[in-house]
Parts: C-alpha cells; structure tokens; sequence
C-alpha cells in the first residue's frame, strides 16, 4: 500500500469471549484524509476503534505512522499521536474546562512539548464557546459543550489522526452541523480523521472515502461521493427523499 | 473534670487527630485514584517511626534490608512483563542502584552524630520508596480488578509486612526524641513545643496536597484518574503512573506521620494498624472521598479518643470504633445512590 496512511488495518478480530464482535476488518486512513465507517447499531463501529486504540484486545495488524503495534497500548498509541473521542466523551466532570482541555495535552508536555498553551488559544479559536465557560465545571455543560469539549481535549495532544466515535449522537441538528463543519475545517488544518457515524448522510457528505460496517464486517467501500450515489448505500442509511436531513447535514 | 482538664484533653486530642486526619487524607487518596482500601498505610507509619529510632540510637536502620528486598522483587517483577522490560533501564536505577547506593551510603556514615533533618531525609529516602515498588508489585498486575479482590490483598501486604516489621524490628517498642523540647505557657495551659510542630507540619502538609492537586499537571493527572479512569487513559495518563504517584504520595504522608507519632507514643512494629485504623474511621466520615471531611472526622476521632481515655480507658478504641456504627447509618440514610454520568 501506498506510503501515505496515517493508518493501516489488516485483518483485525475482536472477540467478547467467544462472541467474534468484528472479524478481518481492514481499512486505511490517508493523511490529511476524513475516512468514514457507517453501520447500524452493534455493526462493530466502536468495538473497531476501541480495539485500534488499544482499549480492547484484539488479533490482526495495526500499522500507525509507519511502524506496527503487535499489541496496541493505550498509553503509547496516545505518544505515537493517535487519540480517540469516546462515545460517552469520557470528560473529566468535576474539573473545569480548561483543566479538562490542559490533561489533554498531558503525554505531550511529559515527553517535553510545553506548548500548550499556544495549542490552548487554538482550540478556543476553534470552540469561542469553550473559552467563554473556561472556569465552568465540565459535567454543568450542554450535550453539544460537551462534544466540542472532548473534540477539543482532544486536539490539545495535536494528534496525527483523530478518532471520532458518534461526535453527533444524541445532539440537536442545529449542534450537529457545527460539529461537522468543525470537523471539515480540521482536514482543512491538515488533521488526520477516523470518523464512526450513524449519521451517514452528514458522515459521506464530509468524508473523503468510507467503509460499510455490517455484522462485523466490512460490506462496501469507496471514494465517499461514490457511496453517496450508491442505490444499496441510499436504501439502507440514507433513506429517499428526506430533503430536510439533507439541509441540515450541509 | 475542671477547665484545665479538659483543655489538656482537647490539645491531646487535636494532636492526635492532627496526624489521624494526615492518614485519613492518605487514604481518601488511595481509594479514589486507584480503589485500594489501603490497610498498610499504618505499616508505613511503623517502619517510618522504627527506622527513625534506629537512626537515633546509632544503629544501622534494617529497613534498608527490605528496601533492597523489595527493589530486586519490582525488578523481577518488571523483567517478567512485556511493558516492563520496555522501561528495564529505568527499572535497574530505581530497584537496584538506588537502594544499594543508599545502603552504602548509610554504611559510611556515622548515623548518631547526624542532625535531626538529616535523620527525617534519611527515614525519607529508605522508607518512601517501598510505596511505588509495592503498587507494581502486589497492585498493579491486578490493576483493574473489582474493589474487593484489591481489599483482599491489601490486607495479605499489611500481614505481611506485620510479620516483617517483627522479624527486623524485634518485639520491643521504642520512641524517639521530640523535635522540640520547648514549652509556652497559655494562660494555665502547658503547651508543648512537639505538640505545634505535629499541628504545623500537618498544617503544611494538607496546603501542600492542595496546591499539587488544584496547581500541578500531575495532580490534576492524579484527579483526573479518580473522576474517570477511562478517560484519563485516552489522555495518555497511565492507571500504573498515577498508582505508582499516589503509593509515593501516601508512602510520604505515612513516614512522616510516624516521625510526628514517635514522639508522643511508643510504636512497635504493629503500631501502625491500630493508628491507621483511626485514620480509616474519618476517612469513612469523609465517605472515603471527601477530604475536608476526612481531615474533619480526624480531629473528632482524636477529640472523642483523648475524652475517652479520661472516662473510660480501657474502651477508649471501643468509643472511636463504634463511632463508625452510627456514621454509616447517617450516610446510607442520607446518601442517594445516583449512577453518575460520564
């Protein structure tokens, strides 16, 4: 393959016991790339990325930044640059947002890039709303706040590729095409993105290629704006004629 | 019971519960960021104010002897695992040069001619150490395991290293000088110099947490790992770095509050477990997570310890246990088990 994957996933199985959740995924991220993976619920989307991470283990190759993890470990993947944006935010509740944002940085400034602060007044330039709440407690946000929140935490690592699990889930439309209109101005800063979507309009609107997750494997994949047109992809995740989605996902 | 009596009974009690509420907040600490209800932390009480006394009287301190022990165990342990051996210089510094650096150095010199602040570094330096190697050793393979596995190990470390305090101790029980001999006069209250030293170090010792936890990138890592451990993960903030800090820390807190305990009461080398118990009873106030309310359960227990010892002697650790009884039915009235979102 070719030498500009950020990531390269060959053939990766999970397995809850006995239970096979994702079996011989591969997929690739190029730099500077969005890359999508769509699916219904329980497809294996989040078990994927939480196994790339290192969170869960798992059998298969993981290739990151040129070099390969036998075992991916959560701890080094972060050094190596890769950082996820959990489901569930996993944010610091009890602690202000802008000791929320300075963890972030935190395997940064070990390994001796005290920079954060500069990295700080950029994520607030991206998220103005952060700044405004800078003192706020983390858990009194908004569901929306929140997403940004951890987006922001985050890049406060300055990662080579970002991991989104469900950056729209369970937020307003209006709040949703803020997110993605963020995460199209972070390609537009030259961040790497892995992004896991229900929402696959919005998600192929944005995305450069995408991967179809069905029961733990991969069914389709394509240069986005191929999928988009594609009939299976329009029957099953986009659905026909919902011209109101459409306007909200742009 | 006169004016005099019972303010001679409050200074007591505020100093013991002084240094209660430092094992209090150490255990607090422990519990949050990595679930260990930590039985040993009187253990290290005991060896603090042991090796202290050693160091007194000239001898050369064991304590040394274990802490070589302990650093070839954490090496072995280290070589065993695949993320150990990733780290094995680090490792050999740590587990192998540094004891024995310190066990040459202290062979050297001569130990009954040292400054007392010399004495404190030195308990310090052999002491201390023993905390992380203990979290790899014994806690951290087991890292993730449910709360009551790691209660269980925790008190196989804290019988075990009963036994070993017996074994290089011996059974007899000593005290060490205080660090002053001063005494102020208050009205017709005697005050000892010993007695504001243990309130001003705890003093100084509680500011001090508090500015590393609210000011410091590794306190707040520290935090950050007790609200959420998942998420402190994704930063990059390993459960084995902040276990290995909080071992460190509580390790800190439990030597120095032996050296402030020597002083006042005899230890032997199961000292440690009645005191740390006390210590258990206000962090159980402070609901194992508050630690306002830990440190303030803390200077309750020494009040109602040292009121008790003047009514009712030989119940006065009856009294403080019992406390517990009715603290508990309080809190598991008044508390509501809310699932917290993440």
């Amino acid at each position: 393959m070719s030498n500009n994957n950020v990531l390269e996933v060959k053939n990766l199985s999970v397995a809850y016991g006995k239970v096979e959740a994702v079996s011989g995924v591969s997929l690739a991220v190029g730099e500077g790339k969005i890359v999508t993976v769509i699916g219904p619920n329980g497809a294996g989307k989040t078990t994927t990325l939480s196994a790339i991470m290192g969170l869960l283990p798992s059998r298969g190759e993981v290739a990151f930044d040129g070099s390969i993890e036998q075992v991916p470990e959560v701890e080094r993947m972060v050094v190596r640059g890769m950082n996820l944006v959990p489901e569930k935010r996993e944010l610091f509740g009890s602690m202000s947002i802008e000791d929320n944002l300075l963890l972030g940085a935190f395997q940064r400034h070990r390994s001796g890039k005290r920079d954060h602060l500069e990295t700080m007044e950029e994520v607030y330039t991206l998220f103005p709303r952060l700044k405004e709440r800078r003192l706020q407690q983390a858990g009194t946000m908004s569901g929306g706040e929140r997403q940004m929140l951890a987006v922001g935490r985050a890049l406060m690592a300055r990662p080579k590729l970002l991991m989104l699990d469900e950056p729209s889930l369970g937020l307003a439309p209006l709040i949703v095409r803020e997110i993605f209109r963020i995460i199209a101005e972070l390609r537009r800063r030259g961040v790497s993105i892995l992004l896991v979507e229900q929402n696959a309009r919005a998600a192929l609107q944005v995305a450069d290629y995408a991967y179809v997750l069905e029961n733990g494997g991969i069914k389709m994949h394509g240069e986005a704006s191929t999928l988009r047109d594609d009939p299976r992809v329009i029957e099953s995740y986009l659905g026909l004629g919902s011209k109101h989605q459409e306007l909200l996902s742009t | 019971m006169d004016a005099e009596i019972i303010a001679m009974l409050g200074q007591d009690g505020v100093t013991n519960g002084a240094i209660y509420a430092l094992l209090a907040l150490a255990l607090v600490l422990v519990f949050a960021v990595t679930r260990v209800i930590f039985i040993p932390q009187g253990e290290f009480l005991a060896w603090g104010a042991l090796t202290m006394a050693a160091l007194e009287s000239g001898h050369f301190p064991a304590t040394v002897w274990l802490l070589v022990g302990c650093g070839v165990l954490t090496l072995a342990v280290d070589g065993f695992s695949a993320t150990g051996r990733r780290s094995i210089g680090r490792s050999l510094l740590w587990n192998l040069a540094y004891p024995l650096a310190l066990a040459g150095l202290l062979w050297g010199l001569s130990l009954a001619e040292l400054p007392t602040a010399a004495r404190v570094l030195i308990a310090l330096a052999i002491v201390v150490p023993m905390g992380p190697m203990l979290y790899r050793v014994a806690f951290q393979p087991v890292a993730e395991a449910p709360v009551l596995v790691l209660l269980i190990i925790s008190v196989a470390v804290h019988l075990a290293m009963v036994g070993l305090g017996l074994l290089i101790f011996g059974p007899e029980g000593s005290r060490t000088q205080p660090f002053s001999e001063a005494q102020f006069e208050l009205g017709s209250l005697m005050i000892g110099g010993h007695t504001l030293v243990v309130l001003a170090a705890s003093v100084v010792l509680i500011v001090a947490l508090y500015l590393f936890f609210d000011r410091t990138l590794y306190g707040k890592a520290l935090r950050a790992t007790a609200i959420n451990r998942n998420g402190a993960r994704l930063m990059g903030i390993s459960p084995a770095l902040a276990g290995r800090l909080t071992f460190f820390l509580a390790a800190v807190i439990g030597v120095l509050s032996g050296l402030l305990v020597a002083p006042i009461t005899t230890i032997y080398y199961d000292s440690g477990f009645l005191i740390g118990l006390k210590g258990f009873v206000a962090a159980i106030i402070g609901g194992l997570a508050s630690y306002p309310l830990a440190a303030g359960g803390a200077i309750l227990v020494g009040l109602l310890e040292s009121f008790s010892s003047f009514w009712a002697s030989a119940f006065k650790d009856v009294i403080v246990f019992t406390l517990i009884i009715p603290v508990l039915m309080w809190r598991s009235l008044t508390s509501h088990h809310v699932e917290e979102e993440e």
